[in-house]
């Protein structure tokens, strides 16, 4: 999942009903997704407020940077799942999607879907 | 069920002798890396043999021969490298009469493997997974599915535990006299931390997990009664039962944090209320106050009162007063200012959260943020009040809490 600062802004801000909805949705999902034997792990991340950026510098020492553009996008929370093929993932990715938002806003929430790389390489004929 | 209670009692019995059997094994080898690795495998052994041919006669004497031999064996595995250093070891007859363990040292044992664990070489990680470990008797893969992390990342965290430990040269005996109440001191913190670790849940979605709590209670009520005159111990153990006694309140059906003013108090455990307080009402006359005994008589003043509204606050502010003098704490100070408030009005209290922004260690701390917010509110600002919520949403690291802020937030907010 993920959003740039004015979308964190505009869910915290949501109205209360809404926003207990889709609490109350995403801790369903998850316990559905580990009831099916689907999920390995999930987690919410801190707030953007919160992120720094690193880098090493010539002693390997970090250095840090902690000013973002409003419109870079963060990491929202991550979803790690052991499914068949992507057709699967994109299914259970469709599925967390679905968590409820306001009326009349511009619909579900976005998934970024990815494969772990965690594959034997192939191997030589 | 009732070879579930079996093996309940199967694993209290190992859990509460496997610190015994480690200080026997220790005093009598000199090797507590290898020692503590020999009794998991004896408790191993013994939790998987007791359950078919019966708990033996003596199962402190059955555990220790078992240990005592995985270390005779540990030692000739290694020999080429140690033979020399462990020669006097190995000639040792190793068999164990029931006599040869003496209650007593062995209670005094689990009191210096306890001192031993938390000594302040460790960080507060690395104590807490070895107390747990050497102590609690728990093997790696529980602790490790207790804090959320692999099991290898678990064992490896207790491995530099160890190496800390032999590295320091700390001696497996008690402290002397002088340096006593510091590492007791120290017992205590870490016991604390695992404590508000199973209570506050600092990782994953869920708010609270119970099993580190019930530990941290089973081990200071050991440490307990192996210290019954030490009046902090018996604050501590007090502070945890009166805290503990407000979990099953603490969230609602969905998992939702409830505050306190909101918790049903019916869902109390009155129990674990009315020790806590007997504790803690013959504990503090006894005289040497200090900050567990103060902080376990706060919880006592909310938990005897039959509704948040019948709250003693003024009693409440007294203690912080107390407290805020013994401790440099800054969530003591941000205490005492919700006390503050309740005793002399909000105005109060918010003119004492400006004089704490200065705290470097509270400014990015969402707490201070949200008892603003809180205070806001009950001074009939609500527009900044949301603000507030908000602000604090943003800057804590628990979902739960977020959840609960943003949810405070939006119950406020009007435009919405």
């Amino acid at each position: 999942m993920n959003a740039t600062k004015e979308v964190f802004d505009w869910y915290s801000k949501w109205p209360k009903e809404q926003l207990q909805a889709n609490m109350s949705f995403m801790r369903n999902i998850a316990q559905t997704l580990t009831d099916e034997g689907i999920l390995i792990q999930n987690a919410g991340l801190a707030w953007p407020q919160q992120a720094v950026v690193v880098r090493a510098d010539a002693n390997g020492q970090p250095i840090t940077d902690g000013v973002f553009p409003e419109s870079k996008e963060f990491l929202a929370g991550f979803w790690i799942i052991d499914v068949e093929n992507a057709e699967e993932a994109y299914k259970v990715a469709a599925r967390i999607s679905l968590a409820p938002a306001p009326k009349g806003t511009p619909g579900t929430m976005p998934l970024e879907v990815r494969e772990i790389m965690d594959r034997a390489p192939d191997e030589l004929p | 069920m009732i070879s579930h209670l079996i093996n309940v009692s199967f694993e209290d019995l190992l859990r509460e002798l496997s610190p015994q059997v480690l200080g026997s094994v220790v005093r009598r080898f000199h090797d507590f890396s290898a020692a503590e690795d020999a009794v998991q495998e004896a408790s191993l052994s013994a939790a998987l043999k007791w359950p078919v041919q019966g708990i033996p006669e003596n199962p402190r004497a059955w555990l220790t021969q078992v240990a005592f031999r995985r270390m005779v064996d540990h030692i000739r595995s290694d020999s080429a490298r140690r033979r020399h250093e462990n020669k006097a070891a190995l000639e040792t007859n190793f068999s164990v009469e029931s006599t040869t363990v003496e209650s007593e040292s062995a209670a005094d044992d689990t009191l210096v493997l306890l001192f031993m664990c938390c000594h302040e070489v460790l960080t507060p990680a690395s104590a807490i997974a070895l107390t747990l470990r050497a102590v609690g008797g728990l093997n790696t893969k529980q602790i490790a599915n207790a804090f959320l992390v692999p099991e290898a990342t678990m064992a490896q965290r207790i491995v530099r535990a160890k190496q800390s430990i032999r590295s320091s040269g700390i001696p497996f005996q008690l402290p002397s006299s002088d340096e006593r109440d510091q590492r007791l001191r120290n017992v205590l913190h870490i016991l604390y931390l695992i404590f508000n670790e199973g209570y506050t849940s600092s990782v994953g979605p869920e708010l609270q997990r119970d099993d580190l709590s019930r530990e941290a209670i089973r081990l200071t009520r050991i440490l307990h009664k192996l210290q019954p005159g030490d009046p902090e111990v018996a604050g501590l153990l007090a502070l945890m039962l009166l805290t503990d006694a407000r979990r099953g309140a603490r969230t609602n059906a969905d998992g939702e944090l409830v505050p306190l003013a909101q918790q049903s108090r019916e869902l109390w455990d009155q129990t674990k209320i009315r020790e806590g307080i007997e504790l803690i009402s013959t504990t503090l006359p006894k005289g040497s106050v200090g900050p567990y005994q103060l902080q376990a008589a706060i919880a006592a003043v909310h938990d005897e009162s039959a509704s948040s509204s019948e709250t003693d606050w003024p009693q409440i502010l007294a203690l912080y007063d107390l407290l805020k003098r013994m401790s440099d704490n800054p969530m003591v100070k941000l205490n005492h200012a919700i006390a503050a408030a309740m005793v002399h009005g909000m105005a109060t209290g918010l003119a004492l959260l400006d004089e704490l922004s200065d705290d470097s260690r509270l400014v990015n701390h969402y707490r201070l943020d949200a008892v603003r917010a809180h205070f806001l509110e009950r001074a009939g600002n609500e527009r900044e009040a949301v603000v507030y919520y908000r602000l604090a949403a943003g800057k804590t690291a628990s979902l739960p809490e977020r959840n609960y802020l943003l949810t405070q937030a939006a119950r406020l907010d009007t435009n919405t």
